[in-house]
């Protein structure tokens, strides 16, 4: 922290990357989201394998409810866009429209956890007592809450990171390649949540 | 963004293939198609989503080659991670 903002104020990086000339945050979060990656690629694989052994595995679309995740992805992948054009904004030095499409960015993610709490209280009240499955006993209830739980995090991580870059660049303590940054990290969200959505939800 | 510069444009057009690629994964589902073909179809738009996330949203085309390692290498792991545990998925 102190090394950027000494970077900040000089306007000398402490050396530079060979991978991301850029910065050096931007490397160390393509280096934080490969481990992240392998999180959730050994969920997801456990996930597979133990789908694969059962014998008694619901077809996912009968009991989870495809429509209203298709506009979960849709919701993401649009939050996704705007990231983008916020991070078009700032390069532009239009501080104003990067605002704006930052809010519409976190405002996304917000919708994205208030329809998945929508969804877990009802998949939990209603729909899984009716196929007679429950978290604690089918690992189908299980794998879907730990993946999806997992992922809901990352969301709402990523909710707060981003308000945090929100604030700090109306305060003008941070440029572009921060904005880019945390831009990496909500995209990977994205990224994560089109692979879930293919092998929990559709599949 | 020393080497090329982001048109908003590009964005939206990427922004438009991922919903129609969306719409044709929820669409197949209700088709019921044989499942494997099913399956493999899901897996070849899925990836190919997650790749143009990768690629457009986080400017992996746009950066040094070698990072990309980087971005693989979790890939590459979960294929051995599946490769170990084989004895288990197909036990004799």
């Amino acid at each position: 922290m102190s090394e950027a903002a000494v970077a900040v104020h000089t306007g000398v990086e402490p050396a530079e990357t060979p991978l991301t000339p850029e910065s050096w945050g931007k490397l160390g979060m393509w280096l934080f989201l490969a481990g992240d990656a392998m999180s959730f690629g050994c969920l997801i694989v456990g996930y597979g394998i133990l789908r694969h052994k059962s014998l008694t595995w619901p077809v996912p679309a009968a009991v989870l409810g495809i429509n209203l995740t298709a506009i979960m992805t849709f919701l993401l992948i649009v939050s996704s866009v705007t990231m983008v054009m916020g991070l078009a904004a700032i390069q532009d030095n239009d501080k104003a429209r990067f605002k704006k499409f930052m809010g519409f960015t976190i405002l996304g993610g917000l919708i994205f956890l208030g329809l998945q709490a929508y969804e877990w209280t009802h998949l939990i009240g209603h729909t899984l007592p009716e196929h007679n499955l429950s978290f604690s006993k089918d690992l189908f209830a299980t794998t879907f809450f730990v993946l999806t739980g997992f992922h809901g995090m990352h969301v709402t991580g990523g909710v707060i990171y981003n308000t945090s870059v929100l604030a700090a660049v109306s305060r003008g303590r941070y440029q572009a390649k921060h904005v880019e940054i945390a831009g990496l990290y909500w995209h990977f969200v994205d990224l994560v949540w089109i692979l879930i959505f293919t092998f929990v939800y559709l599949i | 963004m020393s080497t090329t510069t982001h048109s908003t444009a590009n964005y939206l057009k990427i922004f438009y293939i991922l919903l129609a690629l969306t719409i044709v994964e929820v669409t197949i589902v209700y088709l019921h198609l044989p499942k494997l073909l099913l399956v493999g179809l899901l897996m070849i738009l899925a990836v190919w989503k997650a790749a143009l996330v990768a690629m457009h949203f986080m400017h992996l085309k746009f950066e040094k080659k070698t990072l990309s390692i980087v971005a693989i290498i979790p890939f590459v792991l979960c294929v051995f991670l599946i490769l170990m545990l084989l004895p288990d998925i197909f036990p004799r």
